[in-house]
Parts: structure tokens; C-alpha cells; sequence
């Protein structure tokens, strides 16, 4: 399975020596899914004081954002219980919902598509573009085409995609990989940014101002200017979407930049690549998600742009609209009566900011484009339990539960961590002392490097944090190993239990 | 094709559980969910798939409610203001053709768009002014729009809460790319247009995207903070918004 995977994406990543010169700069080589485990990545990352510094700041920042919107509204947990339970409701019945979407589109003009994996959505869309007869497209930031590594294959089909948002622009042009759902480029500082735009820019179209200083003002009017004439010349767009409302076929996009009305508005094709997760079922659910999403990801009562198309508008936008329907690992979390729980995530961040480790490592130790509490909760079970990282994720984090509390579809992250250490540990079983020690040297290294956690305490009261209490009890030899050399006076974390005992309660519920 | 049956296979093989709670369960049969759980009349015949969807976990929410907001207009105008938009009261439509002339000025705007329904009376006073006005009727080219310095569109509706903008792109409202690619957007919303927030706004809007119509939220200027966190206003839709509030 995993060497069939393996050899297939690299089928479409690796450039052949002999093919020309790249239309569009050269991510990282390396693949995502070949990093080490967790702790070892971190090591490549942790020592950039630059990050740590941006990171903090960031997340601290969009923190108190989020809590003071949020607050604001005397209905916020109403409003979090009832998106939980659309969202429940829709993937409960979700064969359903996805042929009324489809049937919705096709009625209101747009053709729809269907791709069980990445390969397979990458191909379609790739036909798409080539049937217009053009070589490149502008592209509106979307996790699921970061997912299947979209760009990179339509290089491979001598496409070039050009990113649009300006994180994403500053990540594409600077060779990079987003280190952030919401702010993919939080890993620069401005004078990176400037000496990415100077160099690169001029390679790729319209070239930045000589005299570009590092007042962000200029820059992202160095942006406009760059890509305006993208914009106007691009024949085809592809976006992804933030909400698909089953019973009309309308998509939704909220964005602050603007450059997704752009994709959305000028080209006359349009190709939608979207998760089968993303469905709501009616328009008035649209009410709920949309108050809860902007307040929880900017912290911003409501973004500056949201979009909302219901196939194709005579006279207005793209002529000829594709949605390309994504499952791509999707349905094997379904099947998982407590891993589907993390279906419903909007992908806001606000698990990622809140989440003490993901402040002081940042995005790409998780060797995934879902980083943070979400990122070890979906990343795993999308891609199977296989690789070094994938296997380490659910282990990176400490159970301190400041995830789940801000959620706005209440998805119980540490419980569905703790849960998925089981399954590494099943699925695996030989190994996991090796992995065990790592992660708690791996703890205490990162906490002392950063800001003291009081809370943890010893370090036994750390690993019993890290491993979880239930991971201990399932591995006896494990636990005995531990009582012989330590003290192990663990103080109970009653609410921590009180939470499992609830989930237990519920199983299944999703 | 073939995507298409392998993910509705995989999708109904995961769902197994649902399936047979539900035949174990009494309350099979459609309850109806709120007011929306009926799909859409011209869904029932079109897809032959399995009737709609019991409601096995109905939302707890009432849909459509207003929120207590004591002067829906005033919040809304400050609303606006936060996010860096100018925003002016006008008591009655008279005064409308007079602040739409200062705001071109302001903008310093040498050319203006018109969506091809705006009430003409509304742009008098610019283009007595000397602002070039340009109908989009026949439609203006992108190239064309490009060129153009400022928009005048009036609303659909708007949130107070939010300080959001809704555009349906009604002939008074024009094309889409009318007000995305002029660098200033002038908009006319009459205050009974604006209602508390999300919820009865989306209630009014039911109607527009079920006619098809694409649906345009604007709260404030563009704006990125992708750059150290830093806002800036401005980034690839219209860097200025003005708003004029009628009544
Ligand atoms: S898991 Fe929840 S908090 Fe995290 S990104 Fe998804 S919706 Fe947001």
C-alpha cells in the first residue's frame, strides 16, 4: 500500500532530468510524508529564533482576537452545539447529501467530478485545464489542493498555478512550504518578504519596484501589482471551498484579500476542488458556520469578503464551472466511529493557536499541510498509520485540552489523540518503547527551551500527559517497566477522565 | 464515472453504523428538521437516491433569529467605521446625487463604473463634477474596468452586527467584477435594508442564491495581515469603501 502510494505521487513529482525548465518556483524537495518522526523534525525547525519569535507573537495575537469576538456574542456555545450537530447530521447521511449536491450543481449549469484519491482528482483537474488549451491557471489558497499536491502536478503536465494570496505568493515564491493554516507565511519577517519579492518576482511576471522597501503597505502593493496582471490574463481559475450547501449547489469562499473575487469573478472556467467533507446540507446552515468561522480563525467579526455561486451566473463570472469532488482518504475516516469526529473541522486554526507546542515549534515539524492539534488528528488517519511522522503525530501534544475548548465544531482533539495512539500502538506494536522515550526527552527539551509549564510538573507527570493514561493500562510490560525505575505518583486529572468517560458515553455519535 | 460509484461505495461502507442504528431505532422516518430539513422541491424526483435524511441529530437552534440590537443603522455605521470604510448619513434619497459627488472627490476618481440599473439621478452631481461616468451596458470589458477608477452600486441587505455589505448583483448592483476591479467602491443601503446580523440577513437571502444569484459579502476595505501579522488595507479588491446610509 504504501510503496503503491509512494510510487505513484512520485510519478508526478519528480521531475524527469530531461524535462524543461519549471514554469513555477521549486518547492522543498523533500516530500512531506517522508519526514522523521515529530520530535526529530522539530530539531530542524526549533533553533530558528526567528520563528519561534514570529510564532509567538502570532498566536498570542489571533488568540486574544478570537476570545474577545467570541465572547462578544451571547450565543457562542449555542452556536458551536448547533454547527457540531449540522455538521454530525451531514456526514451521518452523507451518500445523500453529496448526490443532492451534485444533482443541484448539474441543474444550475456546473459539471461535476468525482476523484477517490489525490491521483485521480490531479488528473481531472489537469484534463480540464488542458481541454481550454492554456498553460497556467490562478489559484486561490485551498488546503485540499495543498493536500494532493496539485500544483506540483500540473507543473509535471507543464502548467504553471500561480498563488494568489499573499502568504501563499510569499511561500510560492520563496521555494517554501506554509507553515500556517491562516497565515502561511508567519515563518518570514518583512525583510525576508521584500528580498523574496526582489528576486523572484522578476522570474515569474511583473517584476517588483527597485526601490521596494519592508513597510508591508509596499509589499503587498507589489503583490497587486504583480499579480493584477495574472488576474486579467488567466483564462481558468481553481479555488477549493469553504462550505458546499447540498439543497441549492451553492459553493462559499470567505477570504480578506480579495484575490479569490478575482479567480472567482474574471476567468471564463472556473474548477472548484473541494473535500467531500465540506457539505452542508441547507442554506440557513450557512448562518451558523459563517458567524462561527470568521470569529474563530482572524478573530474578525466577519471577514472582508465572502463568496457565494451557485453554479454558472448568465452574463456574470465563469461561463463553465467544474466542482471536483475530493474523497482522497475521507471515507476511511468516516468509517472510524470515533476518528470521524474530526470531519466537521472548518479549518479555522484556532486549535493550531491555542496549542502550546504548535506555538513554539510552528507548522512544518508536523510534516503535513494540516499542522497543529488537527493537523495530528486528521493528518494520520487520511494517510494510514505508515509512516515515521504520521505515526509520531498523535503523540505531539500534552493532553492540556486548550484546543478542544476553542473549537467552534467541538471536536474532542485530545480524546481522538489519545484514541489514536491506540491505534498506532495496535497497528504497530513492536517499536513503541523506542517511541515512548523519545517523546518524553522530546518534551522536556522543547519545554525548556520555551516558556516553563509549571503545570506538568515532573517529568512523569509530563509523560503521563504525553502517553495518556489509557495508552499506559494498555501495555502493561510498559507501565510495570515505568513503576520499577520511578515514583510514579501521577496526580489524577479528573477532568481530563471525566471527558474520556464522557466520550465513551457518546461513542459513536458523530 | 467511476470516481464517482467507488466514493458513494466507500461513503455508504462507512457508514454501516449509521444504517443500523437507524433500523434499530423507532424514530426512522423523516421528523423534519427545523424548517429546512425538506430538500428542495426539484430535488425529490431528479436523484433517486434515498429519501432525505432523517434527522437523527436535529440542531439545537432556531434558524433565522434576530439579535437584540437597539438602532440597527447606528451599530452598522459603526461597524463600518471599523473597519476603516467612510461611512455617511443621508435622511432622505435627495442627498444621496450630493455625497456620491464628494466621495468621487475624496477618492480623487476621474472615471466611475454604473451598473447598467443604478438610479441615474444618484451620479448627477459627479458627473456634473466632471467625473467621466461609464455605463456597463453594453458590458464594459475587464480590460476596460481596469482602467476605471471607482464603482457606484446600491445593496441588498446589511448586517449590523458585523458591519457586512450584501450585494445579490441585481442590475443596481451590477456584474461582479463591477465592484472588485475600480480601486474605490461607493455604496448606497437604505437603512431598512439593514437587518441585526447573519442569521436574518441569510433568512433574506434565501431567495437570491435560490434564483441562482451570486452573493457578495463585503465587510470593510480588502485587507491582508499576512506579513507579521501587520494589516494593511488594501490588497486586490478596492482599497477604499465608501458607504452612504439612507433614511
Ligand atoms: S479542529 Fe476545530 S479548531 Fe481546529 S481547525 Fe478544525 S474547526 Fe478549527
Amino acid at each position: 500500500m504504501r510503496t503503491n502510494e509512494k510510487s505513484r505521487a512520485s510519478a508526478t513529482l519528480v521531475t524527469p532530468a530531461s524535462a524543461p525548465v519549471r514554469r513555477t518556483p521549486a518547492p522543498p524537495a523533500e516530500r512531506m510524508i517522508d519526514a522523521p518522526p515529530f520530535p526529530e523534525n522539530v530539531k530542524n525547525y526549533i533553533n530558528n529564533e526567528q520563528l519561534r519569535a514570529n510564532m509567538r507573537h502570532a498566536t498570542h495575537t489571533i488568540r486574544a482576537k478570537r476570545s474577545a469576538v467570541a465572547a462578544e456574542l451571547p450565543n457562542w456555545e449555542e452556536l458551536r452545539t448547533a454547527a457540531e450537530d449540522i455538521k454530525n447530521h451531514t456526514a451521518r447521511h452523507l451518500d445523500y447529501y453529496l448526490e443532492q449536491l451534485e444533482a443541484n450543481l448539474i441543474k444550475n449549469g456546473a459539471q461535476v467530478h468525482w476523484a477517490s484519491d489525490a491521483a485521480e482528482a490531479n488528473r481531472i483537474v489537469i484534463a480540464l485545464v488542458q481541454a481550454k488549451g492554456v498553460d497556467e491557471v490562478v489559484k486561490i489558497k485551498s488546503m485540499v489542493t495543498q493536500e494532493i499536491e496539485l500544483n506540483e502536478a500540473l507543473e509535471a503536465a507543464g502548467i504553471a498555478a500561480w498563488e494568489t494570496d499573499l502568504a501563499e505568493l510569499i511561500v510560492q515564491l520563496g521555494h517554501d512550504r506554509p507553515s500556517n493554516i491562516l497565515v502561511p507565511a508567519i515563518h518570514r519577517n518583512r525583510d525576508e518578504v521584500r528580498e523574496i519579492f526582489l528576486r523572484e518576482m522578476k522570474l515569474y511576471g511583473k517584476a517588483a519596484p527597485e526601490d521596494l522597501d519592508n513597510d508591508p503597505k509596499n509589499l503587498a502593493a507589489a503583490a497587486r501589482l504583480h499579480l493584477r496582471e495574472k488576474f486579467l490574463r488567466a483564462k481558468v481559475a481553481l479555488s477549493g471551498s469553504n462550505f458546499c450547501v447540498a439543497d441549492n449547489g451553492t459553493l462559499v469562499i470567505v477570504e480578506s484579500e480579495g484575490n479569490g473575487r478575482m479567480c472567482l469573478t474574471l476567468p471564463e472556467t472556473l474548477i472548484s476542488v473541494t473535500g467531500i467533507e465540506k457539505l452542508v446540507p441547507t442554506i440557513a446552515d450557512l448562518e451558523v458556520v459563517l458567524q462561527l468561522l470568521p470569529r474563530s480563525s482572524t478573530g474578525e467579526r466577519m471577514n472582508p469578503y465572502t463568496s457565494m455561486w451557485t453554479g454558472v451566473t448568465p452574463g456574470d463570472g465563469p461561463q463553465e464551472v467544474h466542482v471536483v469532488l475530493v474523497d482522497n482518504g475521507r471515507s476511511k475516516v468516516l468509517a472510524d466511529t470515533t476518528g470521524r469526529e474530526v470531519l466537521r473541522c472548518i479549518r479555522c486554526a484556532a486549535c493550531m493557536h491555542a496549542c502550546p507546542i504548535y506555538e513554539r515549534v510552528g507548522g512544518h515539524p508536523y510534516g503535513s499541510v494540516y499542522p497543529g492539534p488537527i493537523g495530528s488528528a486528521l493528518t494520520p488517519q487520511l494517510r494510514g498509520f505508515n509512516s515515521a511522522i504520521d505515526k509520531s503525530l498523535p503523540f505531539a501534544c500534552s493532553l492540556c485540552g486548550a484546543c478542544a475548548e476553542v473549537c467552534p465544531v467541538k471536536i474532542p482533539l485530545p480524546d481522538i489523540l489519545v484514541y489514536l495512539r491506540h491505534r498506532v500502538v495496535e497497528e504497530k506494536k513492536r517499536g513503541h518503547l523506542g517511541l515512548e522515550q523519545t517523546l518524553i526527552g522530546f518534551f522536556g527539551w522543547v519545554m525548556s527551551k520555551g516558556r516553563r509549564f509549571g503545570r506538568f510538573g515532573t517529568m512523569a507527570g509530563l509523560a503521563r500527559r504525553v502517553l495518556g493514561k489509557e495508552y499506559l493500562r494498555s501495555l502493561p510490560s510498559l507501565g510495570k517497566r515505568w513503576t520499577a525505575s520511578r515514583d510514579l505518583r501521577m496526580p489524577p486529572k479528573s477532568s481530563y477522565r471525566k471527558l474520556w468517560k464522557k466520550r465513551a458515553r457518546r461513542k459513536g455519535g458523530a | 464515472m467511476m470516481g464517482r460509484q467507488e466514493v458513494l461505495d466507500k461513503v455508504r461502507a462507512a457508514l454501516v453504523d449509521v444504517v443500523a442504528q437507524e433500523q434499530d431505532s423507532a424514530l426512522a422516518p423523516a421528523l423534519g428538521r427545523g424548517r429546512s430539513i425538506a430538500p428542495h422541491p426539484a430535488m425529490t424526483e431528479s436523484i433517486g437516491a434515498s429519501q432525505a435524511p432523517a434527522q437523527d441529530t436535529p440542531p439545537q437552534w432556531e434558524y433565522g433569529q434576530p439579535t437584540a440590537v437597539h438602532d440597527v443603522a447606528e451599530l452598522f455605521i459603526d461597524r463600518v467605521v471599523d473597519y476603516k470604510a467612510t461611512v455617511e448619513r443621508a435622511a432622505t434619497e435627495a442627498e444621496i446625487p450630493a455625497l456620491v459627488a464628494r466621495m468621487l472627490a475624496s477618492a480623487g476618481a476621474l472615471t466611475c463604473a454604473l451598473p447598467a440599473g443604478l438610479d441615474a439621478a444618484w451620479i448627477a452631481d459627479g458627473a456634473a463634477a466632471g467625473v467621466q461616468m461609464r455605463w456597463d451596458d453594453p458590458p464594459l470589458s475587464k480590460e476596460e474596468l481596469n482602467t476605471i477608477s471607482a464603482v457606484v452600486t446600491a445593496a441588498s441587505s446589511g448586517m449590523a452586527e458585523t458591519g457586512t455589505i450584501v450585494l445579490d448583483h441585481r442590475a443596481d448592483q451590477g456584474r461582479r467584477i463591477l465592484s472588485l476591479l475600480p480601486d474605490t467602491h461607493v455604496c448606497v443601503i437604505r437603512a431598512d435594508q439593514i437587518v441585526t446580523d447573519v442569521p436574518e440577513a441569510m433568512a433574506r437571502q434565501e431567495a437570491s442564491l435560490r434564483a441562482g444569484l451570486p452573493i457578495t459579502w463585503i465587510s470593510g476595505p480588502s485587507a491582508t495581515s499576512d506579513i507579521e501579522l501587520s494589516r494593511v488595507e488594501g490588497v486586490h479588491g478596492p482599497r477604499n469603501l465608501y458607504v452612504i446610509v439612507v433614511g
